[in-house]
């Protein structure tokens, strides 16, 4: 019950901005942190890759991006689940917020996975299970987003986003499971597989360290936007501290 | 530093341009959210400003929400 009452006094407008707005400096400083010393040692601690030599860098911003372009969804595609089902708008505002942010790394694992895949495979672009079901999930955020802004009814524009954000999650295993399901270019997993990291810790930390760093970055990223959405949804947020004092609009 | 640190063992061309778009995509992101906070923030001001001015003009409604 008591939890009950707590998850209530959360979810609620005035006191989600404020714990929100207290959060950040908690999400943001140790991203800086850890990204600092995870690309650090990724740059220059790591040694070469005895196979890729020092192509192998590409890593440190290619698979933390692509953990985060999958955790996006994910998160976006749970979000507007529950607000489908519970007509929560915290939780659209949260798979509005994840949407552009997800978009972007996927964007930035699509490119540097580009980059990566020229001079190890020779070429920039294949057609073949991993590239092209992680291209699908570009596409499905920039759906989404489109979807959202067709509408100019904020509860219109959850509803029929929200079913998009759903149906596209079918796309996450499959990008998840493509590279052991069909024949690919791509290779499998790395660090979480069976036997397990099949790289030495001058090499594993750092990459550990990135994936930390990227998804605290996300936090603080989200953290910032769905206050914003809150706001958006607030006909008159008379709770709000504005320059001039609390509002004495009510 | 390793002395061919620019370089990249010959993938500097590869490795570089990689690093440059995460810098693009961090910087785009910090910007980008940060502008929809300043947008969302002004405008729930200025609707709690016509608030306030609707509700002082009509004393006879106490409650402007």
């Amino acid at each position: 019950m008591a939890t009950w009452t707590w998850f209530h006094k959360l979810a609620s407008p005035p006191h989600f901005y404020r714990i929100a707005g207290k959060l950040l400096p908690w999400f943001a400083v140790p991203a800086v942190l850890s990204l600092a010393v995870g690309l650090y040692g990724g740059l220059v601690a790591a040694p070469a890759d005895y196979q890729q030599g020092d192509a192998f860098r590409i890593v440190y911003v290619h698979a933390p991006a692509a953990w985060v372009s999958l955790m996006c969804y994910t998160t976006m595609a749970v979000a507007a689940a529950v607000g489908l089902v519970w007509r929560m708008k915290l939780a659209h505002a949260l798979a509005a917020a994840t949407a552009p942010i997800g978009a972007s790394f996927t964007a930035l694992c699509l490119a540097t996975g580009s980059l990566w895949g020229k001079p190890m495979w020779g070429t920039w672009w294949e057609w073949d299970a991993r590239l092209t079901s992680q291209l699908i999930m570009f596409f499905l955020y920039l759906g989404y987003m489109a979807l959202r802004s067709a509408y100019d009814d904020l509860t219109r524009a959850d509803r029929a986003s929200g079913v998009l954000a759903v149906i596209g999650v079918v796309n996450v295993p499959i990008i998840h499971y493509s590279v052991y399901w069909w024949s690919t270019l791509h290779q499998g997993a790395t660090v979480v597989r069976k036997g397990g990291p099949a790289m030495p810790p001058s090499m594993l930390v750092p990459l550990l360290l990135c994936f930390l760093g990227f998804t605290l970055l996300y936090a603080a990223l989200a953290t910032v936007r769905v206050r914003a959405e809150v706001l958006r949804r607030e006909r008159l947020p008379t709770w709000l501290e504005t320059s001039e004092g609390v509002s004495r609009a009510s | 530093m390793r002395p061919d640190f620019w370089a990249m063992g010959g993938y500097g061309l590869y490795v570089w341009p990689s690093y440059g778009l995460f810098a693009l995509v961090l910087v785009w992101n910090i910007g980008a959210a940060l502008r929809s906070h300043t947008r969302m923030r002004a405008a729930a001001e200025r609707r709690l400003r016509m608030a306030a001015a609707e509700g002082s003009a009509s004393s006879s409604r106490t409650d402007a929400s």
